[in-house]
């Protein structure tokens, strides 16, 4: 038999309009997607792109003005509560569980899913010996940083098992130990039970890292969707040479005067996307001479997704790196 | 590819996990939120006890004590007072926050039934004031001098008016449209069981006494300050308490809708 990749959630056409102080906005402006069973599929974009209003949609929090989602074989747009059966949702807030402690906002999480309480305890232990919450187990959620919460928030995620995760942010504010205890923890189901992933980021690092594919985001439609590799693609051959000036930018060199209106400036830093042959000439003029006693560090690398999304009509300073 | 290649199975719809049950989700529901008082209610309950004992205290210099309707009344709307403050005013508060800052989301994307959420967080919210009440009838029969012989019947009067103004704070915590009225309506609401719950009926003007009769707390405590009557009239008292037990229905049937209408 062909091993054709199944569906694990399919938009098409979708449109969400708000009403935000008298003006309509087009949170969502007809979004298409495929999700394939058992990838990791990314949301990328700035805030405000309409990540979270299409997440919304998805997990039936919202209702769509118009279009279509197809979750495994369901629709979700005429039976949203069929959502809540088919997929774990992390959202961004944690206020209903912010005053139970790890261990029971789990346990409680599971039993809302459907799970005895047997069950519930089981698998809470497990998720919380996965994760490495032990020591913080019988600590409530509002006494715990930033990054803890939202590891003990993704634990109540993973409690009663579900074919498909939605995580938004899911690592905001964590540190590196927690970070991988996430990754690890998809990847372990992802491998055990093809569980599907679909992860809001606005973390290029992390995209280029645990994403099979991501559908680049802005201003409510999808611009690009395809591997973090084939993105850059778009952008091979150029390569992005940062420089930070000590104090101004030495405008008497020649080079760097040329500079000045080609260079994306964020303070004192000067960004440029270029060809490497013109790069390493670049390079040269700073390193030497009156810019080179100006200058205060510089970088030269390959592109990024962040650069890709610029390439693509983006707007400039959404993504964190 | 053909669409002969494509596997059948790609089309079959994925079986849906079991939804959540009615009464486990509440019990679930309801042990969450006894174990958040724990965290972050204590404090809270004592306010709620002083209130109501401080009540007691003021009243005390102008009522005489004894049999008589005043400080049958006194007694009564005091630990009545305590559900008041909980129920209606930290829940309405609660809910309030809780669709303010996107709480709601959480219950609403799991498969639990709404009247779980709410009958269950209404039922901890009358539960934490069952120690307060209590404790507010026990010092008001002694400061008034009232039998204390028939203080069980507070444990039909704290789950039926306990439902009834529970219902009443969750409606109003989750149709407020900002976070900032639901927490003026519960306090609205709370002092009106106060002004309207510790004074006399009898001594009432006519109008007041009509927003008395709206008033669900005041079946309460006129079911509780009944009971002090050295032969009560146990047929008011049963009335009394089946209108409190039919008001909490329908306002938890209203808090219910309140919750789909908030968290879709």
């Amino acid at each position: 038999m062909s091993k054709a990749p199944q569906g694990c959630c399919t938009v098409s056409g979708l449109v969400k309009t708000y009403r935000a102080g008298g003006t309509e906005v087009r949170a969502n402006d007809g979004i298409d997607l495929d999700v394939r069973r058992g990838e990791v599929f990314g949301l990328l974009g700035p805030n405000g792109a309409g990540k979270s209003t299409l997440v919304r949609q998805l997990t039936g929090l919202l209702r769509p003005d118009s279009g279509s989602i197809d979750l495994l074989g369901h629709d979700v747009v005429r039976h949203p509560e069929r959502a809540a059966r088919l997929l774990g949702y992390l959202g961004q807030e944690s206020t209903a569980l912010d005053e139970l402690t790890v261990a029971l906002a789990a346990e409680t999480t599971g039993r809302l899913r459907g799970l005895t309480r047997a069950a519930a305890r089981a698998e809470t232990a497990d998720v919380i010996a996965e994760l490495g919450l032990g020591a913080l187990a019988h600590r409530p959620l509002a006494k715990l940083s930033g990054g803890q919460r939202r590891l003990a928030c993704f634990a109540a995620v993973l409690i009663g098992e579900r074919p498909l995760l939605v995580l938004d942010e899911p690592t905001t504010g964590m540190d590196p130990v927690a970070r991988r205890a996430v990754w690890s923890a998809v990847d372990r189901r992802r491998a055990e039970r093809g569980t599907t992933v679909l992860l809001v980021t606005h973390n290029v690092i992390e995209a280029e890292t645990v994403l099979d594919r991501v559908a680049v985001i802005d201003a409510g439609r999808v611009i690009a969707c395809d591997t973090p590799g084939g993105l850059k693609a778009l952008v091979d051959g150029h390569v992005r040479l940062d420089l930070v000036w000590r104090t101004d930018a030495p405008l008497t060199v020649p080079a760097v005067a040329a500079l000045a209106e080609r260079a994306e400036r964020t303070g004192r830093r000067w960004t440029l996307r270029t060809t490497p042959d013109e790069a390493r000439e670049l390079v040269a003029a700073v390193t030497t001479g009156p810019a080179f006693a100006a200058l205060d560090d510089f970088t030269l690398a390959t592109p990024t997704l962040e650069d890709a999304y610029l390439r693509l009509g983006g707007r400039t300073g959404g993504l964190a790196r | 590819m053909t669409l002969l290649d494509t596997p059948a199975v790609s089309t079959a719809p994925a079986p849906l996990a079991p939804a959540a049950r009615l009464l486990p989700a509440l019990a679930a529901v309801y042990r969450a939120q006894l174990a958040r008082a724990k965290v972050s209610r204590i404090p809270l309950l004592f306010v709620a006890t002083f209130q109501s004992v401080g009540i007691l205290v003021m009243m005390r210099g102008v009522v005489d004590p004894g049999d008589n309707p005043s400080a049958h009344a006194v007694v009564a709307g005091s630990a009545v007072l305590v559900v008041a403050f909980v129920a209606l005013n930290l829940l309405a508060q609660y809910f309030g926050k809780l669709r303010a800052t996107g709480g709601l989301d959480h219950y609403a994307t799991l498969p639990v039934p709404p009247a779980s959420v709410v009958l269950g967080t209404a039922a901890a919210y009358a539960s934490f004031t069952v120690p307060g009440v209590f404790v507010t009838a026990g010092i008001g029969s002694w400061m008034f001098e009232l039998p204390v012989a028939r203080t069980w019947i507070l444990l039909a009067v704290i789950p039926l008016s306990g439902a009834a103004l529970a219902g009443l704070g969750a409606a109003l915590g989750l149709l407020a449209p900002r976070q900032e009225l639901a927490t003026l309506a519960g306090q609205l609401g709370m002092s009106a069981a106060l002004l309207l719950g510790v004074l006399p009926a009898s001594r009432l003007p006519e109008p007041v006494q009509w927003l008395r009769d709206l008033l669900p707390s005041s079946y309460g405590v006129d079911a509780f300050a009944l009971t002090f009557a050295p032969h009560p009239d146990w047929g008011r008292v049963l009335l009394d308490l089946g209108v409190c037990g039919a008001v909490g229905l329908v306002s938890l049937t209203l808090a219910t809708w309140a919750y789909r209408r908030a968290a879709r």
